[in-house]
């Protein structure tokens, strides 16, 4: 008999006043029990929805038949089969718009808690599994895969899988991409992602840090000089956006990026490393994605007493996922909404002094569906802070589309590729933000794998 | 980890090391840079390249130990490895087509100066080079800059070698004394390429100057590097690091580049010309 308990097993979360002054996980995560009582919820449908919700098509209803029954390696194996990076999906995914936005049980209560049981059972697994990743069979073909973020890491997951050679490229000095540089460690423990990235290693995945394609090495090199039959791109959209508005090159001012890097790839909230950050009193957030959401959490986390979000639209409209907007407000986010920055004022030294903004309301919905802000005239007031990080969205790099010949891109920068992740250049094939402008992980890891298939589609028919 | 090959004191404060470093010796040139991190906790610093050699693998950085990093670095010899290395980053300076070059190098900047005028000599231009330096006990590369260019010019700051003087000066002075040039380089502090800058602006020379931001990433990804050139936000690491002369605002660049002083306890800016008026 199923468990028909409306409501998910709540998940064990850190108290938002302890929390918020620390970098340690906020979500603790299921128990064995909690983790079954959930899985008793799943009706085993026969049609499968949520199946069809998942990018990458994980077994859903049979791996949760499994953790109903306590059998957590052998639900860790059919989610693995579809899924490289469980453990990261799990925490990271907006399951709410993909798998449990299908879930039946949604239409009459809550969802199953698809993505904490896939969590549940891949942290199990890191801590409980015996078996080492299987290293498959050679193939004998070499691919080469640009990028360690979520979309190269499928790829080349999948492609181990089918027996390639792969070797990774990765610019910065750690694989995992915007898992490391950009999630915050109390989303995503930067330990899970490496223990996901060693299995990948296990299974032949070889990864070379320190490599910025298209200045030290090109496509064509890659391809004519150093026998790789078909190269993948996954280099994600890096490039920050700014406003174009004055004061932006303000001492203060960061995009998301740069600031986000700091504190959690280079490690600036923790003791014992060198990398220097403003430890700022007041700090505005530009933006109302998850990007700008993490950002915000972080500068509470690094001792700022207030933090402002800016966003011009309203709450309703705002991109970030409820989870993060719910947990930034138990944190003690400020939502400055229906507001828009003018300029950045700066005090005798330089340095942000304040912020100028203007008041919106909103008008007829434009192009995007949404309702248009507009300025209320007259409205500008100074929000006093020191710091400000501009969150407004980023686009493809264009380091690697400059430097190959052939390879286009549209309009916004993002590289074109057809259904299959091929470019315009025979054997190159790229997906994830590198194509789609910013995204989520699971689509780039969705892109990578099916992009996998492709690669292998080729190099075997050619 | 990249190994280093050769440790080289120039000077008391400026160490010169030869790093193996085999994809990017490949495809370094003038004008480029690289990124390091000694180890785990370090952070990413960017160096400009001084000198690479493709067929021995290695890459040349010269540097003054400064802030954290660059003193960890001078404190690790030869044999010893660091964990990062990343290039070649940047565009390469645009040598091409010229005739007539002086290349204006500070402190150690000259450094960063040396493999342009290399290049241009290379490339059969006539080369003067100024550089400049606080003292005599400082003088760097003295010997290598003979090489590649026509006339070396060597100014110090207190008179004690070559002509006492800023580099502003001598450039001046070769200038009124006819000499026609049709690019000049300028490489050192930024009060020192911001003044150059307004040396040659009179006489519409045109006037290069490489700077060197706070970055983290070097690929255009965090944005930290950006600096106003002709009212226009660029990004140093991918649009530069060489710009304009003319169109810099230096002020600003000094601002953003004071961010982190505090913390670093030590004088960044070694260039006495921030004391002294321009003429």
């Amino acid at each position: 008999m199923p468990n028909m308990a409306p409501k998910k097993v709540p998940m064990p979360e850190q108290d938002p006043n302890i929390r918020n002054k620390n970098f340690k996980e906020v979500a603790e995560g299921y128990t064995p029990e909690m983790a079954i009582e959930e899985a008793k919820r799943c009706l085993n449908c026969k049609h499968k929805p949520c199946v069809n919700g998942c990018p990458v098509n994980v077994r859903i209803p049979e791996f949760i038949a499994q953790v109903a029954e306590g059998n957590f390696a052998d639900a860790y194996k059919i989610i693995t089969s579809t899924n490289a990076l469980p453990a990261v999906c799990g925490r990271v995914c907006p399951q709410e718009h993909q798998c449990e936005g299908k879930c039946v049980r949604g239409i009459k209560g809550e969802p199953v808690a698809i993505g904490r049981l896939e969590r549940f059972v891949a942290d199990w697994y890191i801590e409980n599994g015996t078996e080492k990743a299987e290293k498959p069979k050679s193939n004998g073909h070499k691919v080469a895969v640009i990028g360690a973020g979520p979309a190269g890491l499928s790829c080349a997951g999948s492609l181990a899988q089918k027996g390639f050679d792969v070797t990774i490229f990765e610019a910065f000095h750690t694989a995992g991409g915007v898992l490391v540089y950009g999630i915050p460690e109390f989303r995503l423990p930067k330990s899970i992602v490496a223990k996901e990235i060693d299995k990948l290693k296990d299974m032949g995945v070889k990864i070379m840090t320190n490599m910025v394609m298209g200045k030290v090495l090109s496509i064509d090199e890659l391809m004519d000089d150093m026998g790789f039959e078909a190269v993948f791109i996954g280099s994600g959209a890096g490039l920050p956006s700014f406003m174009g508005i004055e004061g932006e090159a303000l001492v203060g001012v960061y995009s998301a990026n740069e600031y986000l890097t700091r504190i959690n790839l280079m490690k600036a909230y923790k003791e014992g490393y060198d990398t220097p950050i403003d430890r700022c009193k007041n700090i505005a957030v530009v933006g109302g994605g998850n990007v700008a959401m993490d950002a915000a959490r972080c500068a509470k986390r690094m001792g700022a007493e207030n933090v402002y979000i800016v966003y011009r639209r309203s709450m309703e409209e705002l991109p970030a996922r409820a989870e993060e907007v719910h947990h930034a407000k138990e944190e003690g986010i400020i939502f400055k909404l229906l507001t828009n920055p003018v300029r950045i004022l700066p005090d005798e030294n330089g340095r942000v002094r304040a912020m100028e903004c203007i008041e919106m309301k909103l008008g007829e919905p434009d192009a995007s569906g949404r309702r248009r802000p507009v300025e209320i005239a007259g409205s500008n007031f100074e929000l006093p802070v020191d710091s400000v990080v501009m969150s407004i969205g980023t686009s493809p790099n264009p380091l690697l589309r400059t430097t190959t010949p052939g390879l286009e891109a549209n309009k916004r920068g993002c590289l074109v590729a057809d259904d299959k992740m091929h470019t315009t250049r025979e054997g190159v094939f790229a997906g994830g933000d590198a194509v789609t402008g910013a995204a989520t992980v699971i689509l780039a890891m969705g892109a990578g794998k099916t992009a996998a298939d492709s690669i292998e589609e080729y190099i075997l028919n050619k | 980890m990249f190994k280093i090959i050769k440790k080289k004191q120039l000077n008391s404060a400026v160490t010169l090391m030869e790093i193996e470093a085999p994809y990017i010796a490949k495809k370094a040139k003038a004008g480029q840079f690289i990124i390091f991190r000694v180890d785990e906790h370090g952070e990413r610093i960017p160096l400009t390249i001084a000198d690479s050699d493709a067929e021995r693998g290695t890459v040349t950085i010269i540097y003054q130990a400064v802030g954290r990093s660059t003193i960890m670095l001078s404190q690790m010899n030869e044999g010893d490895s660091i964990l990062d290395f990343v290039g070649p980053l940047g565009t390469a300076t645009h040598l091409d087509g010229y005739k007539k070059v002086c290349v204006v190098g500070g402190g150690v900047g000259n450094a960063i100066a040396y493999p342009s005028a290399k290049a241009l000599f290379n490339n059969g231009a006539e080369v003067d080079v100024i550089a400049g330096f606080r003292s005599k006990d400082i003088v760097i590369l003295e010997d290598e800059f003979k090489a590649v260019c026509s006339h070396l010019y060597i100014t110090t700051d207190d008179g004690t070698y070559g002509e006492k003087g800023f580099v502003t000066n001598k450039l001046q002075s070769l200038i009124d004394a006819g000499n026609q040039y049709d690019l000049v380089i300028a490489i050192g502090p930024i009060p020192m390429m911001k003044f150059v800058s307004k040396v040659t602006e009179p006489y519409g020379i045109k006037t290069l100057v490489s700077l060197n931001p706070i970055m983290i990433d070097g690929t255009g990804m965090c944005g930290g590097c950006r600096v106003t050139v002709g009212g226009e936000i660029k990004f140093a690491c991918v649009d530069g690091p060489d710009f304009d002369g003319h169109q810099v605002d230096y002020d600003e660049l000094m601002k953003r580049n004071s961010f982190y002083k505090e913390r670093e306890h030590c004088d960044v800016d070694t260039c006495r010309m921030l004391n002294a008026k321009p003429e």
